[in-house]
């Protein structure tokens, strides 16, 4: 029946192009012409711009906005304020934290660069003279920019509208600048331990304000077509999904009248997760004017408005015998969270998933605190390339677990080998009730260190050290808890966070995916249907993948968190055998055996004991449309909406060596070797390229990303002329290696890896650092290590000139 | 705002329109001519995502206006392929090392690059990190950039050498 002679069993699973080769991208051929489709290249006809007035102040009432002069400037259509906005109800907005947002500041400014106005206009030129002609009147008001004086006895209240409320959204409140407490583990446990430790140490950790920045900004354009009553909106959205019923739940419009269009993405790492002012006001504005509005946000706007990350000013404390091994873990954080609770996590963990900050570690005893505090500054809180919070939580654990390393005198990756969980305790459930599914953390750190001659390299820095040179060795071994996740811990209000994949083959043996989730450059065209080509037997060229249109694809959660592959990769595994089992069905009928007697082989289902008896995927996809057994459905399609049993807990070990010179303060990354264990590997190039991006982004958080706010509450820094963003020449040279631990429960083992590089890379860089600090006693430095602060370090040593 | 005449070519095609004498050329460029290849990552002029060649100089669009290109012959990322269509060394090279992941900076990059090969057919890698100091990726770290650079040099040295 089949064409089984001209290629042998290895050929034809070279020729699928599935899981684990390092296939090209598909996306490229697109992207090398300058061809992509990013919000901004969205043209419709009749198309107009809209942009914001944005406010000087932090902190100010407004008195009085006069409109009049920018509506008679040339090509200006329209100019929304907070008044034209409430007769909607839309002046305000909910968070995904339970609290509100101002849409267009109304009676008072709580940032800088606040949104105050939306002006409409033909072309963006005609809206920026229309936006200098808007005259607004502030009385200033006292600002609050460090979280710790924003909950002084007599700070002044920045939130007027939620005055007296004793609970917005996550818990009690104890002052009227205070959003929540959320506190987990066991306090008395904790507390045992620790006045009965043989050491303990204490440190405070302060990690900084930084911004996601992803090289393309957000924008969107709304068209609304006022005869069918049926919205369109293209924006830069991670989670197209949940934007719709966003929409549908703020605007009042029924859901299946909204169509979400995420088209190509330039970038998101968390920035494109929230929903921002800009998206209600071209959507107010195209229902306005019947023409499609396009608001496009600049890079100063995105640095200072849209979506901060970390902010965490933590207070981390281990116990300890004297022999090093960690009895329990206490951590205080006060997390500035800015003017409005806008922090983008599952609905029910005001702190993400910070409890996973035991990290790689058995550890008897935790308790861990969180204060959420309002300040005058712009809101967030998105896990800037981490899972949820994971970032802050690794970073403190990896801090701390040198900080003890120093005090009881242990060598830094002794002490982790001392106390990391052992690869018998797998599946292991840690004391803040988190269940990891795989690792085996020994092999993956011992790997890194004869890879690198550790004991060679900390020969090298004694010698230096000697001669007063100053030489760092920096490890970090990090586990991150990803792939959010189960629903009955995970949920976007009140909507599971599953995802999903439907799949069509085609008569002639091609096929095409959607997914619920959004790639913005993890190249989930390729890997998608790299893994859908193993499990279906089509190659993976075969396959079309597509994302981000809510017309077409089916609901789901979105891509962030490193949540595509353990959750919608799920998904399409799951699908693809649906459609295999009643593939085999089929070939049953066509073969003329029983379904038992059938085996499947790459691509094919073969007859047991008669090899050359077989059906291949290619011609079961066209009996699907004509030869079917009786009682089978025509056609040849599934769909799966994947709800994983458990989170995934991707894990790697980092080494960083650094020389820091005394004089200058300027920190020189010599080496840097990354160990990265994400289960199985579906794309070894494209992981390579993650851990690569990864690794780059958070070098650039640990020597230099700060955002920071003067005392009357102006940004600094919220430009390319100040903001960190490495070049190709600060940027060190990677070297990448991997274990492979596949997890358990995730139906092709895969675990996630886009965020790993960030969460151990920014530990890795800044223990490097303070290690060159460690015989001089030091313990901790605060990031960025920019070379001011790292002269600085030198010069309160005596060491700086 | 009055108009003024503008002539240039871009990708080898004659232009001629009438612009706000404000116009930034990357709005030209996109707006007017439906060249989205180059795109906008910032204000200030740092990130190069906006890319383009012009009259044989590497220039960002976003700090030029559309006048001040009159008469320039201008080159953008949707005028890189060979003269048969086929993709030039640049762009195969981008896509064979895993030159990108997003996308948005890459029609700068190519752009970058082939200035760069034009001026030094055989950079070093330290070179081509220098050389590309001027654009900005968030995705890549930068390393398989490198390659790709190297891959298109090697490419087309070896495509001169043959020819010699």
């Amino acid at each position: 029946m089949t064409d089984a002679t001209e290629m042998t069993q290895e050929e034809r699973e070279a020729t699928l192009g599935g899981i684990g080769c390092a296939r090209k991208r598909k996306e490229d051929i697109r992207f090398i012409q300058g061809k992509g489709n990013y919000v901004d290249d969205v043209k419709l006809p009749g198309q107009v711009f809209g942009d914001f007035v944005r406010s000087p102040y932090a902190h100010a009432r407004i008195k009085s906005i006069d409109t009049e002069a920018a509506k008679a400037v040339p090509g200006v259509l329209a100019v929304l304020t907070a008044a034209d906005l409430k007769p909607l109800n839309l002046h305000w907005m909910p968070t995904l934290a339970g609290d509100t947002q101002a849409v267009l500041a109304d009676e008072k400014v709580h940032f800088q660069n606040q949104e105050v106005a939306f002006v409409i206009g033909e072309d963006r030129y005609a809206v920026s003279d229309g936006i200098q002609a808007v005259e607004v009147d502030y009385e200033d008001l006292p600002v609050l920019v460090d979280p710790k004086q924003a909950l002084a006895e007599d700070a002044p209240v920045l939130r007027e509208d939620v005055e007296g409320k004793d609970n917005v959204g996550q818990g009690l409140r104890t002052h009227p600048n205070h959003i929540f407490t959320w506190d987990v583990g066991d306090k008395d446990a904790t507390e045992k331990a620790f006045s009965s430790a043989a050491v303990t140490v204490k440190e405070e950790i302060f990690y900084q304000r930084v911004h996601p920045c992803p090289l393309e900004p957000c924008g969107c354009v709304a068209s609304m077509d006022p005869i069918k009553g049926e919205l369109t909106l293209y924006g830069t959205f991670q989670a197209p999904h949940v934007v719709r019923t966003v929409v549908s739940l703020i605007a009042g419009l029924p859901e299946h009248k909204i169509r979400v269009i995420a088209p190509d993405i330039g970038g998101g790492f968390g920035n494109k997760v929230g929903a921002y002012p800009g998206y209600v006001c071209a959507t107010v504005g195209t229902i306005v004017l019947g023409r499609p509005v396009k608001w496009v946000e600049g890079r100063i706007d995105n640095l200072s408005t849209t979506a901060f990350a970390r902010d965490y000013h933590m207070t981390g404390e281990l116990a300890a015998d004297s022999h090093g091994r960690i009895t329990a873990i206490r951590v205080h954080v006060l997390a500035d969270h800015g003017a409005f609770n806008a922090h983008a996590q599952p609905t029910k963990w005001p702190a993400g998933l910070f409890s996973i900050v035991t990290g790689s570690y058995d550890i008897p005893a935790a308790h861990i605190e969180v204060d959420g505090v309002y300040t005058n500054k712009a809101p967030g809180g998105v896990a800037y390339r981490c899972s949820f919070r994971v970032t802050e939580a690794s970073y403190l654990i990896e801090r701390m677990v040198d900080v003890l390393a120093q005090k009881v005198g242990l060598d830094k990756a002794e002490i982790r080998l001392k106390n990391f969980v052992t690869p018998e305790q797998f599946p292991y459930t840690s004391c803040l009730d988190w269940e990891y599914d795989s690792g085996d953390y020994h092999t993956a750190l011992n790997k890194v260190l004869e890879a690198v001659d550790y004991r060679g390299l900390r020969r090298e820095q004694e010698e230096k050290r000697r001669n007063g040179e100053l030489m760092g060795i920096g490890i970090a071994t990090f586990t991150e808890i990803v792939g959010a996740g189960p629903s009955r811990n995970c949920d976007i209000l009140g909507i599971g966070m599953f995802d999903s994949c439907e799949i069509r083959i085609h008569p002639t043996g091609s096929a095409i995916a959607r997914l619920g989730t959004k790639s913005q450059g993890q190249g989930h065209e390729t890997t998608y249907a790299q893994i859908l080509a193993t499990e279906l037997g089509i190659p993976s060229d075969d396959i079309t993948v597509e994302e981000g249109d809510t017309d077409t694809a089916p609901y789901g959660l979105g891509t962030y968190g490193s949540r595509s592959t353990p959750v919608a990769g799920a998904a399409a595994a799951q699908a693809a055998r649906k459609i295999k089992a009643k593939a085999r069905k089929i070939a049953a009928h066509m073969l003329e055996v029983g379904e038992k007697d059938l085996e499947w082989e790459v691509d094919r289902f073969k007859v047991k004991g008669l090899p050359e008896k077989a059906a291949t995927m290619k011609e079961i996809a066209f009996a699907a449309y004509q030869n079917l057994p009786e009682g089978l459905e025509p056609g040849l399609e599934a769909v799966n909406y994947y709800d994983p049993p458990n989170f995934t807990y991707p894990f790697g070990a980092y080494l960083c060596v650094v020389d820091v010179d005394r004089l200058t303060g300027e920190v020189k990354v010599r080496r840097f070797y990354a160990l990265d264990d994400c289960g199985t590997r579906i794309n070894p190039m494209v992981i390579e390229g993650q851990v690569h991006g990864g690794l780059t982004e958070a070098f650039a958080i640990a020597m230099g990303q700060e955002l920071t706010f003067d005392e009357t509450g102006n940004i600094q820094g919220a430009s390319f002329m100040d903001y960190f963003l490495p070049t190709a020449v600060e940027t060190p040279v990677w070297e990448t290696d991997f274990t492979v631990t596949p997890s358990p429960h995730h139906p092709i083992g895969a675990k996630g890896v886009g965020e790993s590089p960030n969460v151990g890379g920014v530990s890795a860089f800044s223990n490097a650092v303070v290690d060159a600090f460690a015989h001089l006693g030091v313990s901790h430095m605060p990031m960025p290590h920019t070379p001011w602060r790292v002269w600085k370090q030198c010069a309160a040593l005596g060491i700086g000139e | 705002m009055s108009k003024i005449p503008v002539k240039m070519t871009v990708n080898g095609r004659a232009v001629d329109d009438l612009v706000e004498p404000r116009l930034l050329l990357v709005h030209f460029l996109r707006e007017k001519l439906n060249l989205t290849g180059p795109h906008v990552g910032c204000e200030t002029s740092h990130c190069g995502a906006c890319t383009i060649d012009l009259d044989g100089m590497s220039v960002k669009s976003c700090t030029v206006f559309a006048v001040q290109a009159e008469g320039a012959e201008i080159t953008t990322v949707e005028g890189m392929a060979n003269a048969d269509g086929s993709l030039s060394a640049l762009q195969e090279g981008f896509m064979q090392e895993h030159g990108l992941q997003c996308g948005y900076c890459t029609p700068g990059m190519i752009m970058r690059a082939h200035r760069l090969l034009q001026e030094n057919a055989n950079p070093s890698d330290e070179e081509i990190r220098w050389e590309l100091s001027g654009n900005l990726c968030r995705c890549t770290g930068y390393q398989n950039i490198v390659k790709a650079v190297r891959y298109a040099a090697d490419k087309l040295n070896a495509q001169r050498e043959a020819a010699e």
